[in-house]
């Protein structure tokens, strides 16, 4: 590959100590480079910890705007002597090596097919830094100046960026503007600068921001007027209950008398939290909460009395590695199963499947739309990697003539109208029944109940009645499907071969398919985006002979879930599973399908070459 | 079929209240517990003292967790909305519902299973939260529809049916939400209707968190010799130290209260409750003393009944804390919730 190919097309992975303030230089790095019309992805693998454990931050620079981990570092800055030996077998030949020279490492750093650059950090900020705090915070700033000068970033944009940050605080501008030159004249002094793996200003990230999906997904939930947040703190999912309140404090009070015009409630557990939620919506509030696998498998219980007493209510299921506590911090789509059929008994739930930043804050709107249209629970399965990492998304849009759905309710005119309120009575033949508010009408009053109930909304033992009401919950879940977003399907449509997949890896698969096509294998590609599966999900599973299912787990829970829950045959369904905690390579979906084509399969793919 | 309507058939000459409604009118389903079964006392104490204070039925939200007494919601008041939720989960429910509207009156029936054991930890943080609620333990010491076990406020030494000694230490309601900072406890008997009406009625009133412990002997599996929960025993060692009176705003108080025995805790609609002390060295509405005075009688075997400790605690219930407005979250318009296009362009600056 020549040089002139690497510009704005590169990977830097930055190996750091958790808690030293190393998020503040890569954010930095990010957002600059970002800032000069460069698509750029940020990605960090941080520990379950708050100081002290090896922590990693990957930026991606893709002028071709590939948004997933592209399986290679070209750039290791070596700032954790913990992890020097194993950063140090990371680089990929021919690339480029920066470690702080202040002690120097030669047996550990040996690598003869890369370039080593040493810049003495440590003595650099002791010398011109006091305090021992902000020495180790400055040395972080200082090797994002060394990048600034080797990869030719615009020191004015770090400089702008600064002066954001640290509005409040013009003195913290200064002396990081300080390290940042330290770093940045050392590296011109001493290296041939810039690198040819460099950044040249672009215009392709106009009208695009950088956001993480958990902020997103918040932000949604304000603006679909939700007003009761009821949660316990888990990660990955807090932040986006911190967001919501950050957003609502500032957009929700009321000018006039200073009132909010929300609850914000942390619960005892996440039992108490998916109860609060139930609460609220049955009583006609629009209400959420926020957790990970550990909180749905608790929230189970409640999440059958919400199918079964048709109970509107919105999750967002930030999914990280399992089993049981499994790794906290790092990434996995492993609850598609616990999710689509939480709790006992015959149970299935809505599920939305959001892809990115962008689409967590419009799905987190349609989520509140559906539970209340189908009245049951609806969850929304982020993960990690687009909960908690910065992607580069387009603007978010509100249209002012939105208004929210809440379904089939009955207010004080309609009951003012009829003779008798049934709950459960299908008037409509849609599975969907009416529902009504207390406090509206005397004649709206109903029994909500988890156990056997008639459709009269009475209590029951008496199995037809009993079954009279679990059919119709079928009948509902049938509707459900009309209601659900469409998958995103791509391609030519005369593939014989496709790739099917799920949220957060849609990133890493378009570049799989980019790759792949530059190889001669062309592939069609189906993004499901909920659950239960709709019509056009079953015609593109009938009309692919090979279909590659590529999810972030162990035991290919979509891929079950597809047989379960649509016509496909499951011989047709080969799996690429990526489950280590990282977000997905483009390069496993690119080595995994060539492989199961190399076992002489490609005939059945149309693939010539 | 263990759901059997009530025939809504009533005489004119029945007596109404301010809103025109007779008793049956706060009547429910009929009863499927156990015949001579103390909840059942519990729900017509209920029901007169929902009339009483003339309680809209559509303003009355029901909540209850699993167990014999919380099957009582679908028996008193059915003009309301009940809620029949899960073991041990009702105050969570009722937390959510009373986020989403505070206007209502929310009372939740609960037994010493559904509240002390699987539901202690939702009882104890709807405690704190100071949620705008009645919270009634219909307490017999044992489960009562899976035959008999002992629950966790089985006093020691307590016999079950089939001869068992409870050696385990009893968790108290009463002690325990007031340590937990309550405002309004209070223990009753389902024997004492006279008692126990007022009670209820006060605890509807009272703008927080109000717990009634009713003491409602299970004739089935709890009401034999040597069992600390039977209505022998019961009437035997509970003592009535403090009698409350609930007093509407509206009216006067025309009782008359001998000097120094009688104190009176106003509430936010004007109405009060009046605190009569039947023992001279007890002061009811303070936290610290009321806990020790009962603590200490438990501590000899003597179970207290009334209203054992109340005090405002306005300025800590839920939606004051929250700062929520007066008009409910659910009824709160669109235009008021969504900030709009334009506020959300200007946001995305700081995303750049």
């Amino acid at each position: 590959m020549g040089t002139d190919d690497r510009v704005n097309d590169f990977a830097i992975k930055i190996a750091t100590v958790n808690g030293t303030g190393s998020a503040s230089a890569n954010t930095l790095l990010m957002k600059s480079i970002f800032r000069s019309g460069i698509p750029v992805m940020g990605k960090n693998y941080f520990p379950s910890n708050i100081q002290g454990l090896p922590t990693w931050y990957e930026i991606r620079v893709s002028k071709d705007g590939y948004v997933a981990r592209s399986g290679k570092v070209d750039i290791m800055v070596c700032m954790n002597a913990e992890t020097y030996a194993r950063d140090v077998r990371e680089v990929a030949a021919g690339g480029y090596l920066i470690y702080d020279s202040t002690w120097p490492r030669p047996a550990l750093l040996k690598r003869d097919d890369v370039t080593v650059i040493g810049v003495p950090l440590a003595r650099m900020c002791n010398e011109h830094f006091k305090g021992v705090r902000t020495r180790i915070l400055m040395k972080n700033i200082c090797y994002a100046g060394v990048l600034a000068a080797l990869l030719d970033l615009d020191l004015e944009r770090i400089r702008e960026l600064l002066a954001e940050t640290y509005a409040k605080k013009p003195a913290l501008v200064d002396s990081n503007m300080q390290a940042i030159q330290l770093g940045y004249d050392y590296a011109r002094e001493h290296f041939s600068c810039p690198l040819p793996l460099r950044v040249a200003r672009m215009d392709k990230t106009g009208d695009h921001i950088m956001i993480d999906g958990n902020t997103a997904a918040a932000l949604g939930c304000v603006y679909a007027g939700a007003t009761v947040a009821a949660w316990y703190p888990i990660t990955p999912s807090t932040s986006l209950m911190d967001a919501f309140k950050s957003f609502a404090d500032k957009l929700r009070i009321d000018p006039q008398t200073g009132k909010a015009n929300f609850a914000f409630i942390q619960a005892e557990d996440e039992l108490a939290a998916i109860g609060m939620v139930l609460g609220a919506n049955w009583n006609g509030a629009r209400s959420f909460t926020a957790t990970s696998g550990p909180g749905v498998s608790l929230m189970g219980e409640f999440l059958g009395l919400g199918y079964y007493a048709e109970l509107p209510a919105v999750l967002f299921d930030v999914q990280r590695v399992g089993p049981s506590t499994g790794m906290p911090t790092r990434t996995q789509q492993c609850d598609l199963l616990a999710a689509a059929y939480a709790s006992h008994g015959d149970t299935k739930h809505v599920c939305l499947y959001p892809a990115n930043p962008e689409e967590c804050f419009y799905m987190a709107v349609q989520a509140f739309d559906l539970a209340e249209r189908l009245q049951t629970p609806v969850l929304v399965l982020l993960d990690l990697d687009i909960g908690m990492n910065d992607w580069m998304c387009r603007d978010l849009k509100w249209d002012d003539s939105y208004q929210p759905d809440r379904g089939k309710v009955l207010g004080k005119e309609d009951l003012e109208k009829i003779d008798k309120f049934y709950r459960y009575l299908d008037k409509d033949e849609d599975g969907i029944t009416y529902r009504t508010f207390p406090g509206v009408h005397p004649k709206g009053a109903y029994f909500t109940r988890g156990s056997g109930h008639t459709q009269l909304g009475t209590y029951t033992e008496d199995s037809a009645e009993y079954q009279l009401v679990l059919d119709r919950l079928l009948r509902k879940f049938a509707t459900a499907k009309r209601h659900m977003p469409k998958p995103v399907i791509e391609g030519t449509g005369t593939a014989k071969a496709a790739i099917v997949s799920i949220g957060s890896c849609d990133g890493a698969v378009h570049e799989a398919l980019d790759v792949l096509k530059g190889r001669g294998v062309q592939l069609d590609y189906m993004r499901i985006r909920a659950f239960p599966f709709g019509e056009e999900v079953e015609k593109f599973l009938a009309d692919h002979e090979v279909l590659y299912v590529v999810e972030q787990n162990r035991d290919a829970q979509l891929r079950s879930l597809l047989t379960l829950e649509s016509r496909v045959g499951k011989s047709k369904l080969r799996s690429l599973l990526h489950y280590s905690g990282l977000p997905v390579s483009s390069k496993f979906i690119v080595d995994g399908v060539l492989a199961d084509l190399g076992e002489g399969r490609r005939a059945v793919a149309g693939v010539v070459s | 079929m263990t759901f059997i309507p009530k025939p809504k058939i009533s005489h004119p000459s029945l007596p109404r209240n301010d809103l025109g409604l007779t008793r049956r009118e706060y009547e429910g389903a009929l009863s499927t517990l156990c015949a001579g079964c103390g909840h059942d006392s519990i729900t017509a104490g209920i029901i007169e003292a929902c009339w009483g204070i003339s309680i809209r039925p559509e303003n009355l939200v029901k909540l209850s967790g699993i167990g014999c007494s919380s099957k009582t919601t679908a028996y008193f008041v059915s003009g309301g909305h009940g809620f029949n939720s899960v073991h041990g989960r009702m105050p969570s429910i009722a937390m959510g519902a009373n986020a989403a509207n505070r206007e209502l009156y929310y009372i939740g029936i609960s037994g010493d299973g559904d509240s002390l054991s699987i539901g202690l930890g939702q009882f104890c943080h709807a405690i704190r939260r100071n949620v705008n609620m009645l919270y009634i333990i219909e307490n017999n010491g044992v489960y009562g529809l899976t035959k008999g076990q002992f629950s966790a406020s089985a006093d020691i030494g307590t016999k079950a049916k089939k001869g068992e000694v409870n050696q385990q230490p009893p968790i108290d309601p009463v002690l325990l939400a007031m340590n937990l900072g309550a405002g309004f406890v209070a223990r009753s008997f389902s024997g004492d209707k006279a008692q126990l009406v007022p009670l209820i009625q006060a605890g509807l009133k009272y703008p927080g968190f109000a717990l009634i412990d009713v003491l409602s002997p299970c004739v089935t599996f709890n009401d034999h010799e040597g069992s600390t929960k039977s209505y022998a025993f019961t009437r035997e060692n509970y003592e009535p130290v403090v009698e409350a009176d609930f007093v509407p705003k509206q009216r006067e108080i025309t009782t008359e209260y001998p000097e120094g025995e009688a104190t009176s805790v106003l509430l936010h609609d004007g109405s009060r409750v009046v605190l009569r002390k039947l023992a001279a060295d007890y002061d009811p509405t303070d936290a610290h003393a009321s806990y020790d005075y009962v603590q200490q009688h438990i501590a000899q075997g003597e179970y207290l009944t009334g209203l054992l400790h109340c005090r405002p605690t306005t300025a800590t219930e839920f939606h004051a804390l929250n700062r929520t407005p007066d008009q409910p979250l659910n009824q709160l318009p669109f235009s008021a919730l969504n900030p709009g296009a334009r506020q959300l362009e200007k946001l995305m600056a700081r995303y750049r």
